[in-house]
């Protein structure tokens, strides 16, 4: 990649850091907003049809928490799914800016107006105090539902996008992304999954605002019953559009998912992912028929069972969707480390290091091979590996050949020149056959010093002279 | 006619391989007003952050003051969440126009960047905790604390600012960024104090002309503010307006002459010191309301608003116009590597399309793909060719089968991935030379 790069050493390019804070942002977005809302909207028209001032006021304080909530933690996060990507990834950041800015700009407008309205919503809440007024703000409060949902719908579309190219390669054309199989499926699962957290959500916060006895559990047992039926419905739907999803993945995905097994995690993730799915819904269900039936026995900590099945069942199936997009950033386009599918032979031939920009030598010899092959390491392997920490590439030599044994030089040359083949989420080596030795060479003096790698954030870069040669000579080669 | 200021060790990047999904000068026109609306919404939750901290401390000898500071606490909660919102579009614009400067100068203070995730929720949250403890945390040591919330939350805040001006202000110089080891260093780079005092002056005197015409406006609900006058409110923040933005004609003048050359045209000098000029009209115009009688003060209000986001908009181009200035030469060169690289990659895939479609693979070839793990004569990762040979002598079939779906063995050995993604008729090459290598000599 041709930017210097962020690297925190035992943290495997930071990916995990992405994945905390987007997991964060998911698990606040699909309950508290997208699920949230229309229910809480729904309360404050129907309190208002029926003059029930009670669930008025209910609607209101669990609205102040989704309201503090969605505008630090859940903006932010939001936010700090770019911030953090263009540290890592900021090839695929970039390139997806360029290529999905439409998507992105209607995404900045729904998101002004589902920051402004659910401010307005919250903050002009006690001062609706007429029928007129009342009925005003309900709408405010329809239209914020509808725009955090509208929210989503444009994430999962740009998702989708990285994980099946569709016709774009052939057309990069804005609407091919936005049409792609997987996009209704996706949005299907995520709106009642959403609605189906959003509702258990509520019932939970509800249990803080109706203390007082007999009103309180009364308005309780009001709640519990709607909400068990949005749970019923949302949890059937729920079921369906996550099966047809995971039926459109395409071949290569499930191909590549189907070698993927054979990691470590994966192979947890993906067998425990069906059952996962079935014990998730099981324990929704039998809340809601709870809710149904003895609402007013479900303590506060029941609730908590589903809750944090669905938080693992959504942690799941993003760590399964970012998993199957490996080795591909865009499918099919671009590399999770920043290389081009069409560069890769051309890189391959002329070396990697001749054309990136922050390397310290561009031609590898015998005396600077370590030097080079660290550089190496940082550009085509730093962005899934550590060196000697989380995923570090000498934990993952040492399983293959042994950690106590000498590791034999031509074994792992030829392993990183099949790498792709060998495993299939990880992309090719995109150098030539010294740059391929100098890796080699670092990762055995790597093993022997287990020096740490710092990042450009700390150590700054080395920007080596570029070759004067011109390019025509490649012709006359 | 171009002067490059670029000297030796200033990295050439090459540029992503796709077109701008714009033409550049919308683009342009798009950063400067989308960044301006959103250094607003900054500059109010700053700023407000900052009159809060001090009204409130003021409030504790009169209360009247107290009870300004809780609605102006009122403003920056909001104010704040419009800032971040209307944070993005300028963000999605300069990524835009200045990939390659800009996420260079987000890794190279990248904890200070990724910081900037936990920093603003917590300065958020602390904002609202301010906020809604404030008529229960009235007394005695709680109002201490109280008070300590909202300092810490305006420290946050007056910090955050600083971790993207400090971004700005390197991407500007990228034959610097070799001396960079991390956030606080690049702090010593360009004019980054200067700016950041101009921007905190900024700050505190658009809040004051916002907060004039906030309580101003005839239609602002000031029953709880009623030991003020309409008018008396006018006064205070007309006058921070008017003080601080004096202030700003030596600030201003600091970060001018502070520029490094890099970017200094006669252009910038023609819009900034009309900008200025604006901003001293302006200033008149609010010292003439100041001596305003009670009844009058605020008739000009509107024109003062008009004439300020002129100055701010000079202010805006004043910085665009440096950018471009200073990066024109990097940008230039980033495009010219670029097209060497793509015209290099555009031959080379050209002379490979033209070559002959490359033979079969041969089954040496092939064989690369078990090379890491098999040898001939040792265990490597998995048991060496002689052993293979024995176990499968005469059927290359069982070879292939186990190499579609291996299966597990040997308990002190990791497991065989599968190669079915070669398909059975390659594997089945691999498989017979294998037992050709592995024969008994
Ligand atoms: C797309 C991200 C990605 C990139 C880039 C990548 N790898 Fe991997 N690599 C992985 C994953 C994921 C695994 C499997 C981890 C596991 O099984 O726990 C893996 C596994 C490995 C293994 C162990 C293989 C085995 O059979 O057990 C080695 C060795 C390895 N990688 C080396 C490298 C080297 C060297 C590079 C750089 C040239 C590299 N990888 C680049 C993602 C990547
Ligand atoms: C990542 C390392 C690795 C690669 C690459 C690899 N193998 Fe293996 N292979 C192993 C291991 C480990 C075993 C032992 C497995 C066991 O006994 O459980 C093995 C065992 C075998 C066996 C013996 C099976 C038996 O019945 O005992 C055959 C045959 C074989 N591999 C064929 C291949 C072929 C063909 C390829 C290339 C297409 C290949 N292997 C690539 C690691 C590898």
């Amino acid at each position: 990649m041709d930017f210097p790069s962020y690297y925190l050493d035992h943290l495997a390019g930071g990916r995990l850091i992405i994945g905390i804070i987007a997991s964060l942002h998911v698990l606040i977005n699909h309950p508290l907003a997208v699920g949230a809302y229309p229910i809480l909207t729904f309360m404050e028209w129907w309190a208002h049809k029926h003059g029930r001032k009670d669930v008025d006021e209910l609607a209101y304080k669990i609205t102040f928490v989704v309201f503090i909530v969605t505008t630090t933690v859940g903006a932010m996060t939001g936010v700090g799914i770019w911030l953090s990507t263009s540290l890592f990834a900021p090839f695929a950041i970039g390139s997806l800016l360029r290529v999905f800015f439409w998507g992105w700009f209607t995404e900045w407008l729904v998101f002004i107006s589902e920051v402004v309205l659910i401010m307005w919503w919250f903050l002009s809440w006690k001062k609706a105090d007429t029928a007129e007024k009342k009925r005003k703000h309900i709408k405010i409060g329809l239209a914020l539902s509808i725009m955090s949902w509208l929210t989503m719908a444009l994430i999962v579309a740009v998702l989708g996008f990285m994980m099946k190219p569709g016709e774009w390669n052939q057309t990069r054309a804005f609407w091919d992304a936005m049409t792609n199989p997987l996009y209704l499926p996706q949005l299907g699962f995520r709106t009642f999954f959403a609605l189906m957290t959003g509702a258990v959500f509520v019932w939970f916060a509800s249990f803080f605002f109706t203390r007082q006895k007999p009103q309180g559990s009364r308005l309780r047992k009001w709640l519990v019953y709607r909400l068990s039926h949005v749970v019923l419905v949302s949890l059937i739907l729920t079921l369906l559009f996550g099966n047809w999803y995971w039926h459109n993945i395409p071949e290569v995905m499930k191909a590549n998912s189907a070698v993927a097994l054979l990691s470590q995690q994966f192979m947890g993730w993906h067998s425990q992912f069906a059952s996962l799915l079935g014990w998730t819904l099981g324990t929704f269900l039998v809340i809601a028929i709870a809710g149904l039936s003895f609402s007013s026995l479900v303590p506060r900590w029941a609730l908590l069972i589903p809750s944090f099945m669905g938080i693992w069942l959504l942690g799941h199936f993003e760590r399964a969707r970012e998993f199957m997009r490996k080795p591909w950033v865009i499918g099919d386009y671009l590399y999770s480390n920043g290389v081009h599918k069409d560069e890769l032979a051309f890189l391959q031939s002329e070396g990697l290091l001749k054309y990136a920009t922050y390397v310290k030598h561009r031609e590898v010899t015998e005396t600077n091979k370590v030097e080079c092959g660290q550089d190496i390491f940082m550009l085509a392997c730093s962005r899934c590996h550590s060196t000697t920490g989380l995923n570090g590439v000498i934990e993952k030599f040492g399983l293959m050949y042994g950690s106590d044994k000498p590791w034999d030089d031509a074994g792992m040359l030829a392993f990183i020149k099949g790498m792709h083949q060998t495993r299939t989420f990880m992309p090719p080596f995109p150098g030539n056959e010294k740059e391929a030795k100098a890796l080699v060479a670092y990762i055995q003096h790597l093993r022997e010093t287990r020096e740490s790698l710092q990042g450009a954030q700390t150590i700054g870069i080395e920007a080596a002279p570029l070759a004067p040669e011109s390019p025509s000579n490649l012709t006359n080669r | 006619m171009k002067t490059f200021f670029l000297l030796a060790n200033t990295p050439i990047p090459r540029d992503l391989p796709l077109p701008l999904p714009l033409p550049a000068w919308v683009l342009t026109i798009c950063l400067v007003i989308f960044f301006l609306v959103h250094i607003l919404f900054v500059n109010l939750m700053v700023g407000g952050t900052i009159l809060v901290v001090i009204t409130e401390w003021l409030g504790r000898q009169n209360k009247r003051w107290d009870h300004l500071s809780l609605a102006i606490a009122k403003t920056v909660t909001v104010n704040k969440s419009l800032a971040v919102v209307m944070g993005i579009g300028p963000l999605l614009c300069i990524n835009l126009l200045y990939t390659l400067q800009w996420y260079s100068a987000n890794a190279l203070t990248g904890h200070a960047w990724l910081m900037i995730v936990p920093l603003v929720i917590v300065a958020f949250l602390l904002t609202y905790l301010h906020k809604y403890t404030w008529e229960t945390w009235t007394t005695g040591r709680k109002k201490t604390l109280h008070q300590a919330i909202s300092v810490l939350a305006m420290l946050l805040l007056l910090f955050i600012p600083l971790i993207f001006l400090s971004n700005i202000n390197l991407m500007l110089f990228p034959s610097e960024w070799d001396k960079v080891r991390g956030f606080f260093s690049s702090l010593k780079i360009g004019n980054v104090l200067p700016r950041y005092l101009h921007f905190l002056a900024a700050s505190i005197a658009m809040t004051g002309l916002f907060l004039a015409g906030w309580f101003g406006r005839a239609s602002s609900d000031l029953s709880h503010l009623s030991d003020f006058t309409r008018p008396e409110l006018r006064r205070i923040f007309y006058k921070i307006t008017a003080y601080v933005t004096l202030l700003q004609f030596v600030f201003g003048p600091l970060l001018l002459f502070t520029l490094p050359a890099a970017g200094i045209t006669p252009k910038l000098y023609v819009i900034i010191f009309s900008g200025a000029a604006i901003g001293l009209i302006t200033l008149m115009l609010i010292f003439r309301e100041l001596r305003r009688d009670d009844s009058r003060i605020g008739q000009s209000y509107p024109w003062i608003c008009i004439l300020f986001t002129f100055v701010v908009l000079g202010m805006g181009s004043g910085r665009h116009v440096y950018r471009q200035a200073a990066l024109a030469g990097h940008q230039a060169q980033i495009q010219e590597r670029t097209q060497e690289f793509a015209s290099a990659l555009a031959d080379f895939n050209h002379q490979l399309a033209g070559q002959p479609a490359a033979a079969e693979p041969d089954a040496s070839q092939l064989f690369i793909n078990c090379a890491a793990c098999h040898a001939p004569n040792t265990k490597l990762v998995g048991p060496p060719l002689t052993e293979i040979a024995q176990i499968y002598h005469g059927n290359p079939d069982g070879i292939v089968a186990w190499a579609m779906a291996p299966g597990k063995k040997r308990p002190e050995l990791p497991q065989m991935p599968p190669f079915a993604h070669l398909g059975e008729a390659n594997l089945r090459k691999i498989a017979e030379y294998m037992l050709e290598k592995g024969k008994a000599p």
